[in-house]
C-alpha cells in the first residue's frame, strides 16, 4: 500500500516521557484514516508529528521519518513551515482567532502571509465556506467577530480556515469532542465529501465515529500502533487480542 | 452546638471590622495627600500659571510653562528610547524565552525593576552628564532605563495571556513564527501593551532623583537635546525647599498640575483595561456556551 504520508519508526518523547514508539504507518491517498485508543495512548501526538506540530510543544521532539509524497518532512532540509502549510490540522477546541471577522479568519493564513488580493480573498472565502458547508449559514455575516457563532460553526470554521490555504492533507485531533451530535453530523458529512480532494486523517476517541466515517482505522496502545487496517475488517474481525478488547468496550 | 455557632459568627464579624478599619486607616495618608495638594495648590493655579516660565521669588508673571513642556518632552523622549526597547524584551521573553538565557533576563529585569532610581540617575550622569553635561536626553536615557523593566515585564505577561490555542492554530496554518508573534500574538495582547506602556509613562512623570542628576532644571523654554530642561518634578522640589513663600506656593500649584497628569494617565489605563475585561468575557461566555454544546 503506497501511501500519501508514510512513517518510518517514528518516535515522539514530551522530555523523558516516550508517546508514540516506533510506528510505521502508511495513510492512503483520497481516504479518510481514522486513529482510535483510549485516552493517553499517543493518539494526538501521533497526528501531531505529521505537520512538524509536536515540536511547538516545549520539551517536546520527535525521531524517524515521516514521508510525505515521498519526502521526508523531518530532513533538516525541510522548512516546517511549507510542512504545515501542505498539511493542515484542525484541532479539539475550536480556536478562531477572537480579535479577527469570519472573513479574516478564513483567509487568515493568506493574510498573514502577505496576499493582499481582494478579488482573490474574496474568492477564497466564498469557496472554502462553501467546502466547509458553512457559507449559506454566515454568508450575511462575514463582518461579525469568529467567535460569535456557535461552537459547531466555529469548528467548521476552523476547518475552512485549514481548507483556504490548498493543503494536501488534513488532520483532524478530536475536532467534534466539544460538540453536540447534530453539528457533529454534520461535520462528519462534511468530511465525507472533502475526501475526494484530500487526504484527511482523524483522531477520534469515539469508535462510531470511526466505524461510521474512516475508510481505514488504526488502532493504538500505550504509545504502540497496534493494529491497522480496513475499518471494517478492524471492527468486524480483528487480528489482534488487544483490539477486541477495547472496540468490545472490555477496558478503555 | 449552638454556642459554637454563634461564637464563630461574633468572629467572622470581629474580623470583618478590623479589615474595615485597616482599609480606613490606610485611605487617611491618600486622602490628607489629595486634600492638601488641592487646597494648597489650587489658588496658585491660573493662565498665566501654566503658560508663563519659572522666574526667581518676586517676579510678577511667574509659572511652570517651561517646566510643563519639559516633562512632556522628557517623557517623549524616554518613551521613544524605552518603549521599543521594553516592548521587544517582553516579546522576546514571552515568546521567545524559554531557554537559560530568555531566564536570566527576565531575573535582570526584575532587579533593574527594583533598583533605586537614583542610582540609574548617577549611572547616566557618569555616562553622559559628565561627557556633555546637563540636558535633557541624559535625563530622558535615565527615565528610559526605569521604563525598560516595567513595560517589558508588563509586556511578557499581556502575550502570555494570549491563549496557546491561537499560536497553534496560526503555526498550523503555515505562519511563520516571527509573523504568528507579529501579527496574531501581539493583536491579540495589543490592550495589555497599550496598558503597560501608559503605566511606565506615570511611573517616570514623576521621577525626581535621577532628573536631578540629568537635566538639572532651567528658568528658561529650553528644548534642545543637549542643554539642561526644566521638569515638573525639579520644580516642585526646588521651590518646596526655597525659604520664598511665593516659590513654595508655585510648587504645590506644580504638584497639582502633576497628580493632575498621571491620575489622568492612570485613568486611562483603567478604560483600557475594562475594555479588556469585555473582550474576555466574550471569550469566556463562548467557552461557557462550548461547555454546554458538549455531551
Amino acid at each position: 500500500m503506497e501511501g500519501k504520508i508514510v512513517t518510518e519508526r517514528l518516535n515522539a518523547f514530551f522530555g523523558e516521557v516516550h508517546a508514540v514508539k516506533n510506528v510505521n504507518m502508511s495513510i492512503p491517498a483520497n481516504a479518510i484514516t481514522a486513529i482510535i485508543g483510549p485516552s493517553g495512548c499517543g493518539k494526538s501526538t501521533l497526528i501531531r508529528c505529521l505537520n512538524r506540530m509536536h515540536e511547538v510543544v516545549r520539551g517536546a521532539r520527535a525521531a524517524g521519518k515521516v514521508y510525505l509524497d515521498g519526502e521526508d518532512i523531518y530532513d533538516p532540509e525541510t522548512d516546517p513551515v511549507e510542512v504545515r502549510r501542505k498539511v493542515g490540522m484542525v484541532f479539539q477546541k475550536p480556536n478562531p482567532f477572537p480579535t479577527m471577522s469570519i472573513y479574516d479568519n478564513v483567509v487568515a493564513g493568506q493574510r498573514l502571509n502577505g496576499e493582499k488580493d481582494w478579488k482573490k480573498l474574496d474568492e477564497t472565502v466564498e469557496r472554502s465556506l462553501k467546502l466547509a458547508a458553512l457559507w449559506d449559514e454566515v454568508k450575511g455575516q462575514l463582518d461579525a467577530s469568529g467567535v460569535s457563532i456557535s461552537g459547531g460553526q466555529q469548528q467548521r470554521l476552523c476547518i475552512a480556515r485549514a481548507l483556504a490555504v490548498e493543503p494536501e492533507v488534513l488532520l483532524l485531533d478530536e475536532p467534534c469532542s466539544a460538540l453536540d451530535p447534530i453539528a457533529t453530523a454534520k461535520i462528519e458529512d462534511l468530511l465525507f465529501d472533502l475526501k475526494d480532494k484530500y487526504t484527511i486523517a482523524i483522531v477520534t476517541h469515539n469508535m462510531q465515529q470511526a466505524a461510521r466515517i474512516a475508510d481505514f482505522t488504526a488502532f493504538m496502545y500505550m504509545g504502540e500502533l497496534i493494529e491497522f487496517g480496513e475499518t471494517k475488517k478492524l471492527f468486524e474481525n480483528p487480528m489482534e487480542e488487544l483490539t477486541e478488547n477495547y472496540i468490545t468496550g472490555r477496558f478503555g | 452546638m449552638r454556642s459554637y455557632r454563634s461564637r464563630r459568627k461574633w468572629k467572622n464579624r470581629i474580623a470583618s471590622l478590623l479589615a474595615l478599619v485597616c482599609v480606613l486607616v490606610a485611605l487617611v495618608p491618600l486622602v490628607s495627600i489629595l486634600m492638601e495638594v488641592v487646597s494648597r495648590g489650587a489658588p496658585a493655579i491660573d493662565w498665566a500659571f501654566l503658560t508663563e516660565r519659572t522666574k526667581s521669588s518676586g517676579a510678577p508673571d511667574s509659572g511652570i510653562g517651561n517646566a510643563i513642556l519639559g516633562s512632556l518632552l522628557l517623557v517623549m523622549w524616554a518613551s521613544l528610547i524605552g518603549l521599543p526597547f521594553g516592548i521587544l524584551t517582553g516579546v522576546y521573553v514571552s515568546e521567545y524565552g524559554d531557554n537559560w538565557f530568555g531566564r536570566t533576563v527576565r531575573f535582570f529585569n526584575d532587579i533593574l525593576a527594583n533598583f533605586p532610581s537614583v542610582v540609574i540617575g548617577l549611572f547616566a550622569y557618569s555616562l553622559i552628564v559628565t561627557v556633555i553635561g546637563f540636558s535633557l536626553i541624559s535625563g530622558a536615557f535615565a527615565l528610559a532605563i526605569i521604563m525598560i523593566p516595567i513595560v517589558a515585564n508588563t509586556t511578557e505577561d499581556a502575550l502570555r495571556m494570549v491563549p496557546n490555542s491561537l499560536r497553534e492554530a496560526s503555526l498550523a496554518l503555515g505562519v511563520s513564527r516571527w509573523r504568528t508573534v507579529l501579527k496574531v500574538i501581539i493583536s491579540n495582547g495589543r490592550s495589555g501593551l497599550v496598558t503597560g506602556a501608559l503605566l511606565a509613562i506615570a511611573r517616570v512623570a514623576g521621577e525626581t532623583a535621577p532628573l536631578i542628576l540629568t537635566s538639572f532644571g532651567n528658568n528658561f523654554w529650553e528644548t534642545g537635546l543637549t542643554e539642561p530642561v526644566a521638569a515638573l518634578p525639579l520644580v516642585i522640589f526646588r521651590n518646596a525647599m526655597s525659604p520664598y513663600a511665593d516659590l513654595q506656593e508655585q510648587a504645590w500649584g506644580a504638584a497639582l498640575v502633576l497628580i493632575t497628569m498621571v491620575l489622568s494617565l492612570n485613568v486611562v489605563v483603567r478604560l483600557l483595561t475594562r475594555k479588556r475585561m469585555k473582550l474576555y468575557k466574550v471569550v469566556k461566555k463562548t467557552w461557557k456556551e462550548r461547555l454546554s454544546l458538549s455531551v
